[in-house]
């Protein structure tokens, strides 16, 4: 989630801030990432080539390290997020048909739909997280309906239905 | 420094202490097949190719990365290693996009002449026909992603030899890929200086002189045994 | 700190719950959370408010009673009772003590013996004073104070503990190897990347009860004589990593880690690392390399990591849970846990049962307890009207255990003599709508996305692996299919570079060897015997 506040500058402050505490260690490189995904909410190729300047590590190195980590992103996130738990318990009790349901739903409203694996709530197969919030036991009709709920509060007033 | 003697598909070899089974191998002319693995560059053990039995050890051992030792028996060319290796080179064809035909180093390919070598005459997996591209930007080297097998001779050689580090593999697993910088255009490069040691280590034609016949293509990774000599030893071999 | 401060701190902590009227313990994990804890905590909270028994009644956070499929959990301490399934209304009849309870000879918690869980349900983990009323860090004065590092490490070998991180590997002489390396400089890492798909055992230890693992890396570091811990925590798990830096900001405030600890010349730093999504950074040399800031791929051992590991320094890496169980046992003795369990693996296992089972959540049981033991006492069996097919242990590099091997112990021995593995501990059963290929599938297809490609066989394989099982799933297989099947995976098992092309092809070969009818019908009958899978040409459900 991109953060509401906060102008580039002071997040720059804020990343050169972390960068210091590791001494501008390229050791440091995934904390430093990690900082960097948290002030701008996805990782550019500008972002990247300033961190390997100040790390002084290969900018390649850098890319490479980021791209090999599912958590990175390299786009900015979309403004709701969809996260049907994928672990073994939540697929043996119908992940799938709650992930079909959902990107069904996510093409008529904005959302992002993603797979996690196994958010600590098996005993509760299946799970969904709809922007952050954890939905266990949940059903294809349950799911969209959330999705739904979630769009329209955050949208209000009357849209078109494709 | 101590030498231990081995026995290798039946014949005693003489290792240096610290050397790989791989090197002692070659130095007595036994050539154990690989493809990641390059004289004077560290050893990633990616491709696998040179796995062989030791006697009293119950899994396989990567030649490339196991010490030979005193005592030590070992087989390189057994029936099982030969189905294993085919089995290898033939995921690794099924994996890229490999058209020998229309390829610039026809005739010059390690991977080429590996299945050559193992008798592999048709694969038996699904080809995945992936779709990669092709980087032309840089004024002298071509880069064809259809045709690497990532074996990462060219990161190393970039890296450990010439110190650019222009190189590195982005993504992971099969969305692994060679990236220039920050995956922009290589010819847009800030850190690459044109030293072509990359072309010349790589095993296949993904990377590769531009506007040269395959005759000119033929690669050699030797050169960094020298280089490295010479940087080390100041020898010149 | 110092030893007469810890006792008295413990004193005084313990002498101040006795004096409430209750305490009221609300479950603050991921399972119970989910369902709604946050919100009962808060009706809790205001119904004390409302009814002014500010003084008497205390309402705090604890760790995983367990029973998360029936949450939220509620544990009331004076009464020792605890409340399933309750809901923000529920608050004055809780207080009251007057909501219906479960008790301690519950079906749920009597096959049970909780010693790493011992603090779930009786302690908050985000105040360090209630770890220290329940003696903890007692151990730790001992293992500072009281005890060489040999007189630790003879300890832990002698108890038998062994690594619970899957491959069960005895700690004690892991300890050892560490220790007798001589280097100015060594680590310890605590390995908290469960990456298995359906596991949350070390994520709710470190959510439940963090202090317990910091006790038992300090007591490693002294043992090993590193001054440098690691704990390399899943970026998956926010609440474990913010209950870790609470716990260990509270420690070293305690003087308990960081510098001159208990008072001694001893320093034992720990920070956390944090993982950004790969599942293969669970093993262990990726691990190292990740720490050091690269990409996660393993690196070749030899060398092992307690000879050169973290920047070439001799390392120690253990599970969390290995972890975990270091402080009792240093303060119980190395008999007290060695009769714990098997005798060739001692102590307890946690696993997370899960699936088409009666009571679904965290069990913690003596090693060697029978598969059936707990899926049909604790477990409660599967529930009427479906019919139990197997049970999948070790995740993706484990199988599925069919009926007929229910009885097996469950112990680091018997599993791999029937095709599986301990793991992590992720357990789930599944009935007959579930289709063995699909699962070997949805197996393949977590390896492969989780491959690091650096080496062929896995890199490559996999795909292969997927493909081939995705097309007897569609109603497309070869009747060769099987054999290549077999023929990659032992492909895989002979030449991947670790642990995770090694074992990838396990579920494929554990299906194939107890389920083969099921693979045999989609090939040749076209047919999904399960009905799960869509066969091609077939009409959509
Ligand atoms: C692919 C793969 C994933 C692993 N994931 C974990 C993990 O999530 N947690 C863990 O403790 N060990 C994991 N291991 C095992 C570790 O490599 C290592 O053996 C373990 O952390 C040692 O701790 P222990 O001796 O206390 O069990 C994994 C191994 C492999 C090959
Ligand atoms: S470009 Fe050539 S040298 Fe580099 S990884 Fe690919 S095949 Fe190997
Ligand atoms: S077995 Fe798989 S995960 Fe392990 S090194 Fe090889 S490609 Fe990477
Ligand atoms: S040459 Fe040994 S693994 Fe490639």
């Amino acid at each position: 989630m991109i953060p509401a506040s906060g102008n580039e500058d002071e997040r720059l402050k804020a990343l050169d801030a972390v960068m210091a505490g590791h001494h501008y260690s390229g050791h440091a490189l995934i904390e430093v990432l990690h900082a960097a995904q948290k002030e701008w909410g996805y990782l550019t190729s500008g972002l990247m080539r300033h961190i390997a300047r100040k790390l002084r590590l290969p900018p390649s190195r850098v890319l490479g390290v980021a791209t090999f980590y599912h958590l990175f992103r390299f786009t900015s996130p979309a403004p709701h997020e969809a996260v049907v738990c994928m672990g073994t318990a939540c697929y043996v009790q119908g992940a799938a048909n709650l992930l079909d349901s959902a990107r069904r739903a996510c093409a008529r409203n904005g959302w992002a739909v993603t797979t996690g694996r196994c958010v600590g709530s098996c005993g509760l197969a299946p799970v969904a997280v709809c922007d952050g919030a954890a939905m266990s036991r949940a059903t294809p009709a349950a799911l969209s309906a959330e999705m739904e709920r979630k769009y329209d509060a955050a949208n209000p007033g009357p849209r078109a239905r494709g | 420094m101590s030498v231990h003697t081995l026995e290798i598909d039946g014949r005693m070899v003489t290792a240096l202490e610290g050397e790989t089974i791989l090197a002692a191998a070659e130095d007595a002319g036994i050539f154990i097949p690989k493809l990641c693995a390059v004289e004077g560059l560290s050893a990633p053990g990616a491709c696998r190719l040179c796995m062989v039995e030791i006697a009293g050890q119950n899994k396989l051992r990567a030649a490339c990365l196991t010490r030979a030792a005193e005592g030590m028996v070992v087989r390189t060319e057994t029936s099982a290693l030969r189905e294993q290796r085919k089995l290898l080179v033939e995921l690794l064809l099924a994996e890229g996009n490999h058209v020998c035909s229309v390829c610039v180093v026809n005739g010059y390919c390690e991977l080429q002449s590996l299945a050559a070598a193992l008798d592999v005459d048709h694969v038996r997996f699904t080809p995945r026909y992936p779709a990669r591209t092709i980087d032309l930007s840089h004024e002298r080297f071509g880069l064809d992603h259809n045709r690497c097998i990532l074996c990462t001779r060219c990161v190393r050689a970039c890296d450990e030899i010439e110190g650019a580090h222009t190189l590195d593999v982005a993504g992971r697993g099969r969305t692994a890929r060679i990236i220039t910088d920050l995956a922009e255009p290589w010819g847009h490069s800030e850190s690459c200086t044109g030293c072509g040691k990359c072309v010349r280590t790589c095993p296949t034609g993904a990377l590769f002189l531009k506007n040269k016949p395959a005759a000119e293509m033929k690669k050699d990774s030797g050169f960094i045994r020298q280089i490295i000599a010479a940087r080390r030893e100041k020898i010149w071999i | 700190m110092t030893p007469q401060i810890l006792a008295r701190a413990r004193e005084a902590e313990q002498d101040r719950q006795s004096r409430l009227r209750d305490r009221i313990l609300c479950c603050t994990v991921a399972g119970c959370l989910s369902s709604g804890a946050g919100a009962v905590r808060r009706s809790l909270e205001q119904e004390v408010e409302r009814q002014g028994l500010g003084g008497a009644v205390e309402i705090a956070g604890t760790g995983c009673m367990g029973l998360c499929g029936d949450g939220p959990l509620i544990r009331s301490s004076k009464r020792d009772l605890i409340y399933s399934k309750v809901a923000p209304g529920h608050a004055p009849a809780v207080i009251a003590g007057a909501h219906p309870a479960m008790t301690a000879d519950h079906p749920f918690y009597k096959g049970q013996r909780r010693l790493v869980l011992a603090n779930s349900g009786r302690a908050d983990p985000e105040r360090i004073r209630d770890y220290i009323a329940a003696g903890g860090y007692e151990a730790l004065l001992q293992a500072v104070t009281r005890m060489t590092p040999d007189e630790i490490i003879s300890v832990i070998r002698r108890s038998g503990l062994r690594g619970r991180g899957g491959a069960g590997y005895p700690a004690g002489l892991k300890w050892e190897l560490v220790a007798r390396q001589k280097s100015p400089v060594k680590y310890v890492v605590c390995n908290a990347d469960e990456g298995d798909p359906g596991a949350f055992m070390n994520r709710s230890v470190l959510e439940g009860d963090p202090h317990r693992v910091l006790e038992g890396m300090v007591i490693a570091g002294r043992a090993v004589g590193a001054q440098q811990g690691f704990i390399y925590a899943r970026g998956e798990s926010p609440l474990a990593i913010e209950r870790l830096q609470t716990a260990i900001g509270q420690a070293r405030n305690e003087r308990l880690c960081g510098e001159r600890i208990f008072d001694t010349s001893f320093n034992f730093r720990i920070d956390l690392r944090i993982g950004a999504g790969a599942y293969v950074c669970g093993e262990e040399t990726a691990l190292i390399a990740s720490i050091e800031g690269g990409r996660g791929q393993p690196r070749p051992r030899p060398p092992y990591p307690p000879e050169s590991g973290l920047w070439g320094a001799p390392t120690l890496i253990n599970n969390v849970e290995t972890f975990a169980n270091v402080p009792a046992i240093v303060a119980n003795g190395a008999e007290w846990f060695s009769k714990i369990g098997a005798p060739a693996s001692p102590g307890t296992k946690i696993f997370a049962l899960a699936g088409r089972v009666a009571r679904t959540g965290l069990v913690e049981v003596p090693v060697g307890t029978s598969l059936q033991t707990i899926i049909e006492d604790i477990g409660g069996g599967v529930p009427e009207g479906y019919e139990f097919k197997a049970a999948q242990t070790g995740g993706p590099a484990g199988g599925c255990i069919p009926a007929s091997a229910l009885g097996v112990p469950m112990d680091y021995d018997s599993l791999p003599a029937i095709g599986t593995m301990m793991g992590s501990g992720g357990l789930i059963v599944m009935d007959s709508s579930t289709c063995m290929v699909d699962i070997a599938r949805f197996f393949m297809e977590f390896c492969m996305e989780e491959s690091c490609g650096k080496c062929v066989p896995c890199r490559a394989g996999t795909v292969q692996m997927h493909s081939i099982l995705e097309r007897i799933t569609r109603g497309e297989g070869d009747p060769r299919d099987i054999a290549r099947l077999m023929e990659l995976a032992d492909l895989l098992q002979n030449t991947s570079a670790c642990g995770l092309g090694i074992a990838a092809p396990n579920p494929v070969i554990s299906t194939l060897r107890y389920f083969r009818e099921e693979y045999e019908s989609h090939i040749h009958a076209r047919r999904c015997p399960a009905a799960r899978c869509r066969m091609h040409g077939e009409a959509a459900a």
